[in-house]
């Protein structure tokens, strides 16, 4: 074990990876010289080399697409877009090409390959650098998308992703980067995608939620049992394939359901847990699901607006009062 | 003999060009009685660029084409009667039923698929051009697709990516002067589509597309070249005779423009090579056509008797590896 950041989490998990495979490799823009933007792969070029550490123009569609090649081919790539945004000039290839391929074409064609991006707002970079569309990408049959909440579980999850067969859209959270925990140093050190997680144990409510979202569910959480409000939060890690299990077990022991997410709350993450508990768990339910979710605008460059905009903790908090019905 | 040709070999790609055409007419055919669904892009016209392409292929070399590909299929040497099954939707279809006519590949051939988002398999070829340069290979990657993908950005991502990193890609434009129903000359700003190599330093020629034996012999320089150096971008001049897709009412041209084209008919200008240098004769060539109408007959049985997909083929192959959701 290691008390390290998610940063040295996920350069650890890719570094190991491309010292157990020669096939895998690492493409994007500023991964090489510049040691990526978000200073995941620093190193990685002196250590590697061009071959395998390779500075691609800005030009997201043939970044995803030519990943997708080298992997029908028979590599593994990491893809590294540099913002979730800039996501969808690559979406054809993500949603087209990678997520259709192995079933259009009867099982012929794989794509094992990671697609790395950076979302999640807060940093006052404005409505086009700061979205949460996380649920966009899980959308679609044929991806599973990932998005680690703790810095153990980034560094175990990508390395499953990097060893699975399937395309992997894995979304690190800007803000996260610099979050520290308890990361093990082994090598074969991995955490399977589509399996949630009971990141605390609680009997008066369930909290469900993922990525930064969890931190805020956590310290919403702590908060709480202060006031003898005791929480149970359940990571979601993977948002497909979901594993909804550990939530439905959780709601029969609780019989409240807050679910927390950082996107907008329309056709969210929130719906979809709603709509599974109530199909599972109907009769579990003392009271409404809540849904706690970013405001229904683009988020503005202002930093109180935008905190505005943002799920807090107190908006958790408060939602978990609502569930419990009191004031 | 051309380019060492044997005479067989000149035959076999004679063949090859009937079958390709009287596959596409029967196509049309089933599509007309209800037996094929969907979209179905006719082929038609632009035989001599598949048939010359393939035949400078090696085996080991990748394809990737866009959604016209039935010719494609058959040159490459994908059994003719699982392509008529996949138009068909049945489980011998070369996609188990699952693709369709725009969407025909077979791994053993190293045929990655025909791709029916325009310009969406552009990267891919590029990305396979960087698999092989990455294992230090000696192989080359043919990506096939119409003049009107060279408007799209992926055209120009990928040319440039591929120039950068020096990739083995020929990019073959099947410049059949019409995207859909627009005239090239409406929807590019320059027509002779070689031109826009230029931008990205990537060698490019332009090549008569219905002369087979010019498609094979510049489309060795081109794999050669790819292999060496780095990409190639060749624009074939073709035509089709058919519409875009089957029921296109074609408002856009004039019959007198598709007769011109057919006066330099692909199968009958080899055949005129064929008989001049008295390779073939009339006889000859015209056994051929018989053998095809009955092979096709036997396409069609196939195809026709060949059992649907189960039920259990719906769920297969989202994933290599399912996680079931718990």
């Amino acid at each position: 074990m290691a008390y390290i950041t998610m940063r040295e989490a996920i350069s650890q998990a890719l570094r190991e990876e491309m010292y157990r495979d020669e096939r895998v490799f690492i493409m994007g823009e500023e991964v090489g010289v510049w040691g990526g933007t978000y200073a995941v792969t620093r190193g990685f070029l002196d250590e590697f080399g061009e071959k395998r550490v390779r500075d691609t123009p800005i030009a997201e569609g043939v970044i995803v697409g030519a990943a997708i090649g080298a992997a029908i081919a028979g590599l593994r790539p990491v893809a590294e877009l540099m913002t979730i945004n800039f996501a969808f000039l690559a979406m054809d290839q993500i949603v087209n090409h990678a997520a259709k391929l192995h079933y259009m074409f009867n099982g012929q064609i794989r794509c094992p390959m990671v697609i790395r991006t950076v979302g999640g707002g807060g940093r006052q970079l404005a409505a086009t650098h700061s979205q949460s569309p996380d649920v966009v990408f899980a959308h679609f049959p044929g991806l599973k998308v990932v998005a680690p909440g703790t810095p153990a579980d980034a560094k175990g999850l990508l390395k499953s992703a990097i060893r699975d067969e399937d395309p992997v859209f894995f979304i690190e959270h800007a803000t996260l980067y610099q979050l520290r925990g308890e990361v093990p140093d082994d090598e074969e050190y991995l955490v399977p995608i589509g399996v949630s997680d009971v990141k605390r144990e609680g009997k008066d409510v369930t909290i469900v939620s993922y990525s930064k979202m969890l931190q805020t569910s956590l310290q919403a959480a702590e908060q709480l049992s202060k006031e003898g409000i005791e929480a149970e939060v359940i990571d979601l890690r993977t948002l497909r394939p979901l594993d909804v299990l550990p939530v439905v077990q959780s709601v029969q022991k609780t019989n409240r359901l807050v679910v927390v997410e950082e996107g907008w709350r329309s056709y969210g993450v929130g719906a979809e847990i709603a709509a599974r508990v109530m199909e599972r768990a109907f009769d579990y339910l003392d009271a409404p699901v809540r849904r706690v979710a970013q405001i229904e605008v683009p988020l503005p460059y202002n930093r109180r607006l935008e905190q505005m905009a943002l799920p807090q903790v107190e908006d958790v908090v408060r939602a978990v009062y609502d569930v419990l019905y009191r004031k | 003999m051309p380019d060492e040709l044997s005479r067989e070999e000149l035959l076999e790609m004679y063949r090859q060009m009937v079958l390709i055409r009287r596959l596409e007419e029967k196509s049309a055919e089933l599509y007309t009685a209800g037996l094929i669904g969907g979209f179905l892009h006719l082929y038609i016209g632009e035989e001599a660029i598949a048939v010359g392409a393939c035949k400078a292929l090696r085996p080991d070399d990748h394809l990737l084409t866009a959604y016209r590909d039935h010719g494609w299929a058959i040159a490459r040497g994908l059994d003719p009667k699982r392509v008529m099954a996949e138009l068909l939707g049945k489980a011998t279809g070369v996609s188990g039923g699952k693709g369709g006519s725009m969407h025909l590949a077979s791994a053993e051939h190293n045929y990655w698929g025909g791709h029916a988002i325009v310009g969406g398999h552009l990267p891919l070829a590029t990305g396979i051009g960087l698999a092989i340069r990455y294992r230090e290979e000696d192989k080359a990657v043919l990506c096939v697709f119409g003049e009107g993908s060279t408007n799209i950005g992926y055209f120009h991502e990928s040319l440039n990516l591929a120039a950068v990193w020096k990739l083995p890609v020929v990019f073959l434009v099947e410049n059949n002067q019409y995207g859909m129903g627009t005239e090239v000359s409406r929807a590019s700003a320059r027509s002779d589509i070689f031109e826009k190599g230029c931008s990205y330093d990537v060698a490019s020629a332009p090549v008569d597309g219905q002369d087979v034996l010019a498609i094979y012999r510049a489309m060795r320089q081109a794999l050669d070249y790819a292999r060496q150096h780095g990409p190639y971008l060749m624009e074939a001049k073709t035509y089709r005779y058919s519409g875009h897709s089957m029921g296109d009412p074609e408002r856009y041209r004039s019959k007198a423009e598709i007769e011109r084209w057919r006066a330099h008919d692909p199968i009958d200008r080899l055949a005129n090579v064929l008989i001049s240098h008295a390779w073939a004769d009339k006889p000859a060539l015209e056994k051929i056509h018989q053998d095809v109408e009955q092979e096709m007959e036997e396409i069609v049985r196939f195809a026709q008797e060949s059992p649907e997909p189960d039920d259990a083929a719906l769920y297969e192959h989202v994933y290599v590896n399912p996680i079931p959701e718990r």
